[in-house]
């Protein structure tokens, strides 16, 4: 008997769902390395699937194609909701000069996502000859939204009370569970040669983690769009520091600028 | 999505109607599995098979881990299924579930009830051999050979 037939018999009781304990243990130890095995488990599902199809016949009532849409529509409205909200609400306090950019960049930041959403989406329904023209000028849309910030081209103009100097400012939109970070600066002090900024994204537990290695234009301005962060990790706060061109692993103290969520 | 839906529903709600035998527990299972397919569409590989068998796949999952009052347990992006007929059109899907009803009636009673009874009820291989008084290693091989059985209806 081959390895093979010794796992014939769970592994379509695997295909269902069905297999327990240490012969599914087993089973799954063998299915990492043998790919005969692992193409079978899909011919198996797919023999799943025709028995499936035994029993269609019965149409869903009419109420449910509208109550799925109506969910839909709901979901989308409250993410926005919530991301504007959440950027707005801490710029009243401290961030007065920053409101126009905060809730520009909930924009960006939902468009990225949306953005992001709509073309796995597109590639599907392209695929199955059902693409949405809707959905081509949804994402047309937000590409117009965002250009304003994204562009190299597009000025940055922030403003502050004429009686105090400009002082370097930072603003960080995180979205953890996608991990999304959005960050932009101004006033930046030049670095000196061979240098540039760091951003650092504090976790509440464990080691500063990398998030983007920036130079500020010749006005002080700089932008961080998603740089690969880890998934799900909560941010206690963002800080940057000053590190060589190439980017550091850990942070060279001191920390320049600092701050913690609102 | 609404075009997926109009396209789709009809098997999503079929196969949960037939797990769960509740037309108010299937809709939520319609759903839920078409809410997921909206919020997490890389989640289907294309080139890995036809949409209608994969739906079938994932609605038969949930509806089974809602019957057994359990978490989910496999992440839809888990699942590959690969099938043989084109399920893509109504017709299409009339012709094939014919197919395997012929399929079905022809096996013998209890290698049909072993099949239906790990598919549409969720029993694990020991809790159908509890149920019919016979060896786990029967149960097994017959599972087996009834889901071979309906492969083999498309390949002659």
């Amino acid at each position: 008997m081959t390895a093979h037939e010794q796992f014939a018999d769970d592994l379509a009781l695997y295909a269902l769902n069905a297999l327990e304990g240490n012969d599914r243990a087993n089973l799954e130890k063998h299915l990492a390395t043998c790919s005969d095995c692992r193409r079978e488990l899909e011919q198996l599902r797919g023999d799943g699937a025709l028995l499936a199809l035994s029993t269609i016949g019965p149409k869903p009532p009419a109420r449910a194609r509208q109550r799925l849409l109506d969910a839909i529509a709901q979901e989308t409205a409250s993410e926005t909701r919530a991301r504007v909200a959440a950027t707005t609400t801490g710029s009243r306090r401290s961030w007065w000069g920053w409101l126009g950019w905060a809730a520009t960049a909930a924009v960006v930041v939902f468009a990225a996502s949306l953005w992001k959403e709509n073309s796995a989406l597109k590639q599907s329904l392209a695929l199955m000859g059902s693409q949405s023209a809707q959905t081509a000028r949804e994402m047309e849309e937000m590409r117009r939204i965002a250009a304003p910030i994204l562009s190299p081209q597009a000025q940055h103009i922030t403003l502050v009370s004429v009686k105090t100097p400009p002082q370097p400012q930072g603003k960080a939109f995180y979205l953890r569970n996608r991990s999304s970070l959005l960050f932009m600066a101004n006033n930046l002090p030049a670095l000196p040669p061979q240098k540039a900024y760091e951003l650092w994204l504090i976790p509440m537990e464990g080691a500063p983690i990398p998030a983007g290695v920036f130079k500020p234009d010749a006005h002080g301005s700089a932008t961080v769009v998603n740089p690969p962060l880890p998934s799900n990790m909560e941010a206690k706060a963002f800080a940057i520091t000053v590190e060589n061109e190439a980017g550091a692993t850990t942070p060279t103290m001191p920390i320049v600028m600092m701050g913690t969520g609102e | 999505m609404a075009e997926l839906y109009d396209r789709y529903s009809s098997i999503v709600y079929s196969v949960a109607l037939r797990v769960l035998g509740d037309a108010g527990a299937a809709e939520d299972i319609l759903q839920e599995v078409f809410l997921q397919l909206w919020r997490n569409p890389g989640a289907f590989d294309s080139a890995r098979g036809s949409l209608g068998a994969w739906l079938a796949v994932i609605t038969r999952n949930r509806a089974i881990d809602a019957l057994r009052r359990r978490k989910p347990e496999t992440d839809i992006e888990d699942v590959i299924v690969s099938v043989a007929p084109d399920l893509a059109g109504e017709a299409d899907r009339q012709r094939a579930a014919e197919k395997v009803r012929a399929a079905l009636s022809t096996m013998p009673a209890p290698q049909r009830n072993a099949l239906q009874m790990a598919y549409f009820e969720g029993l694990s291989h020991s809790e159908i051999a509890a149920k019919t008084g016979e060896p786990l290693g029967t149960i097994k091989t017959r599972i087996r050979a009834g889901l071979i059985a309906l492969r083999k209806a498309f390949q002659a």
